[in-house]
């Protein structure tokens, strides 16, 4: 199975999470926010800087920065 | 009188539901310990009789892991153990309905707290639009609680919100829901078995603990501060311990933090089964999607940005400058009408100068406050203040901080004050205290006037590039960047050594796009005047008059009083003798100039002149700098006070600025140069001369520690800014 990471989806791609890194504060609070695994999670656009990344997850809009996208593993769906 | 808690996530709508619920009467101060707002206020439920029930407002927060302060605090109100209050009888969980997954899961953690519990199903009216259905009488069902369907902003369903309320307080005691029922009846068992354990352990030292707290001891990280509610002799044993049992856990394959937010999860699932539906309407072509991406797009969204801030800029400086100008000009007449009824003395000038002045000075910052906050208010309601923290978050990053301090530090640039209480915003602890200390080296539309006087006598009137540049405005540039420039290292230096923590993420909600309500818009705008006034008014009003006395005592008044009086008498006659007139009125300057160096004030200015003497700074420069304390550009009227000009002067008098430039040391050789004027600038670009702003630092952090900080740490930069600019001018 490839997985890649959150921040490599392209606006409009999808993908289903896999893991995610760490067991720190940053993941907990992922996790919480509904970033669990089995979830799927669309990528909906960048800010126009390129940072940070909006995405649709449980039916709502989470925004996060690239650096804690990759910390998101996903497969395409 | 029962007690009952409000909370939620953030952006619900729990504030509209608060004053909805509460009539906008509300008691505001600070948990001990913590700079957590604790918000409470009364109402009345119920059938007749009606009860009178206190309603605490609990931060907005999307979990109850004590992970940060403003979790910490939920946790020990609703397990009774925030110190002064008694554990709520009951809680209101209000619920995003638009958004019902995420929202639960604060529902799953509050129900195991085992108290009475309420759901207020919020933004019911926008269900339709976002093309989701939800059956509340199954929700009620499957949740096991009460659900009201309610939308705050719009006052619907709060009649109904306080009757569910008042059936759940008069109901009989409910027996406590069964761990199968509750989303933790999902973990695992050898992690109950260690709580289990450790909540014995507890016990036998004097530490009961509710289930649900010794289980985020466990789950949460060690030093979080769920380690508040743990007696100071017992940490040391509970961190081992809890390190211990984590180990064992991790052994057997419980996976923590994970294994809590997918029971959690799997428990939403199931319960929510059946109770929503979402028609297959494709998001990308709601309103609020459509508005999204137009507004967060590369070229158009970061135009329609920089326009927006440039309004908002252009409204709290422009226009936020007449009403000031009018309040000024209230207040210069009131103290005429009182200067006409009374002869010159001691009380005129305690209340003309010392009391109007204070008053003034207060006053003075309510247009800004109020235009700031309606924009704000506008921009949080409709959903864009997110966003344009979503696009400003890559850039304000390059220097450390966050998408969210961006509004803050801007609107400094107008005056400290708004922005500081606009850090408000910045849910962040970390991210709000470093944007909130860095605010006041903005460059204030305060220090224009110091900068516009010190330019125009001090710097040659030349232009480059075929009357392009003018150096003068250059200058003014130039110092107008400094405390920006100044603030970057500034945010390192307290990020790393002041707050140091892990670096602040951006995990944030983008709430949809809807119309703002013009009653929450005028309520949030409201509550901050006024607590402005209450809270830092009285503080900023004292010091004024107790800076009007400073100058005005020790020293004999009567020769000038007697003056003035002849003054005034000359000037209300018909055909005034211009001469003597004039005569007079130099001869009030020349005494009021006298009475200054003679007094408390004046004494100060030759105490410290040894200090600022490196500066390049007389004792005169300093006098005005001290006065200058309630309001930094009252150094300008000090400077004409001192100079024997009278207080009238402003930065464009040309008066002011030959007298500037004439002025002589007792060596004979003049006391301003182009090196001091550049001293004097840099030193009002850093300093924090200006009372109102430490006043509501302290009052926005609720610790004196605070502004005490920001005075000594700024005091010294602008020292060492100024000495450098004053050395590297004098070689030049």
């Amino acid at each position: 199975m490839v997985t890649i990471t959150l921040s490599e989806l392209q606006a409009g791609q999808a993908g289903t999470i896999v893991s995610i890194e760490g067991n720190d504060s940053v993941a907990a609070r992922l996790m919480e926010m509904g970033l669990i695994p089995g979830e799927l999670v669309q990528m909906v656009g960048q800010a126009p800087l390129g940072d940070p990344v909006e995405y649709e997850v449980v039916g709502y809009r989470l925004s996060l920065r690239r650096v804690e996208a990759r910390r998101v593993r996903v497969e395409r769906a | 009188m029962p007690t009952v808690a409000l909370i939620g996530n953030p952006n619900t709508g729990k504030s509209s539901l608060f004053n909805a619920l509460c009539g906008g009467q509300a008691r505001v101060g600070n948990y001990p310990g913590v700079t957590v707002e604790h918000k409470t206020g009364r109402m009345q439920i119920g059938p007749p009789p009606l009860k009178i029930v206190e309603l605490v407002d609990l931060p907005g927060t999307y979990s109850l892991s004590a992970r940060s302060a403003d979790e910490a605090v939920s946790v020990e109100v609703l397990s009774g153990e925030m110190p002064g209050l008694t554990r709520p009888d009951a809680v209101i969980v209000i619920l995003d309905a638009t958004n019902l997954e995420r929202n639960l899961y604060l529902l799953s953690q509050v129900l195991e707290l085992q108290l009475p519990t309420l759901v207020a199903l919020n933004m019911w009216d926008r269900l339709s639009s976002e093309g989701i259905a939800i059956d509340p009488k199954m929700l009620s069902e499957s949740l096991g609680v009460p659900v009201v369907c309610t939308s705050a902003s719009k006052m619907i369903g709060i009649a109904d919100l306080k009757l569910a309320l008042s059936d759940l307080l008069s109901g009989t005691a409910k027996p406590l829901r069964s761990r199968e029922s509750l989303a933790c009846g999902a973990f695992p068992e050898s992690f109950h078995r260690q709580v289990d354990e450790l909540q014995r352990f507890l016990e036998s030292q004097g530490c009961p603990l509710l289930r649900f707290q010794a289980e985020r001891l466990l789950i949460d990280d060690p030093q979080a501060h769920s380690y508040r509610v743990i007696p100071r002799g017992l940490a040391a044993w509970v961190t081992q311990r809890v390190g211990q049992s984590r180990q064992e856990l991790a052994d057997q394959g419980v996976l923590i933090p994970l294994f809590e937010t997918r029971a959690r999860y799997a428990w939403i699932k199931q319960r929510v089964a059946g109770a929503i539906q979402r028609s297959p309407m494709d998001r990308k072509n709601s309103a609020s999607d459509q508005f999204d991406r137009w507004l967060t797009h590369r070229w158009f969204g970061l135009l329609f940005f920089i326009l927006l801030m440039f309004l908002i800029f252009q409204s709290i400086t422009w226009v936020a400058s007449w009403p000031m100008d009018g309040i000024n000009v209230a207040c210069g007449w009131l103290a005429d009408q009182v200067a006409s009824m009374m002869a010159p003395g001691p009380l005129r000038s305690l209340l003309v100068d010392g009391v109007l002045g204070g008053i003034g000075s207060v006053l003075v910052f309510l247009p800004q406050i109020a235009i700031l906050f309606f924009f704000i208010a506008v921009l949080e309601d409709c959903g864009y203040m997110s966003r344009a923290a979503f696009m400003m978050d890559k850039f304000m990053s390059v220097i450390g901080m966050s998408g969210k301090s961006f509004l803050p530090l801007m609107s400094s640039f107008a005056c400290a004050i708004p922005g500081i209480m606009a850090t408000r915003t910045i849910e962040n602890r970390r991210d709000r205290m470093v944007t909130l200390l860095i605010a006041p080296l903005m460059s204030c539309s305060a220090r224009w006037p110091v900068y516009v006087l010190m330019v125009s006598a001090f710097v040659p009137n030349r232009s480059y590039l075929g009357g392009w540049v003018g150096l003068q405005g250059a200058v003014l540039f130039g110092i107008m960047c400094v405390g920006a420039l100044v603030s970057i290292p500034v945010a390192w230096l307290l990020k790393r050594f002041v707050f140091p923590g892990d670096p602040s993420t951006f995990i944030m909600e983008l709430s949809s796009y809807k119309w703002p309500s013009l009653r929450v818009v005028i309520m949030r705008v409201w509550e901050r005047v006024l607590s402005f006034i209450a809270r830092a008014g009285s503080l900023i009003f004292i010091t004024s008059v107790l800076v009007w006395a400073a100058a005005y005592f020790p020293g004999d008044h009567g020769p000038a009083d007697k003056a003035q009086a002849e003054l005034e008498a000359q000037e209300s006659m018909n055909n005034p003798d211009t001469t003597k007139l004039e005569s007079l009125r130099e001869q009030v300057h020349r005494y009021n100039a006298q009475l200054i160096s003679q007094s408390y004030l004046g004494r100060a200015g030759d105490w410290i002149e040894p200090i600022v003497r490196p500066l390049g700074w007389d004792g005169k420069i300093g006098i005005a700098v001290l006065a200058s304390f309630p309001a930094r550009e009252v150094i300008v009227a000090t400077l004409g006070t001192i100079y024997s000009l009278g207080s009238d002067q402003d930065q464009h008098s040309q008066g002011l600025v030959d007298q500037l430039r004439a002025a002589t040391g007792p060596d004979g050789k003049a006391v301003y140069s182009l090196a001091t004027a550049c001293s004097i600038m840099v030193f009002f670009a850093l300093c924090a001369q200006c009372v109102s702003t430490l006043v509501t630092i302290r009052r926005e952090t609720n610790s004196w520690r605070w502004p005490i900080f920001s005075f000594v740490y700024m005091t010294t930069l602008a020292y060492i800014g100024a000495w450098i600019a004053y050395s590297f001018m004098s070689r030049w």
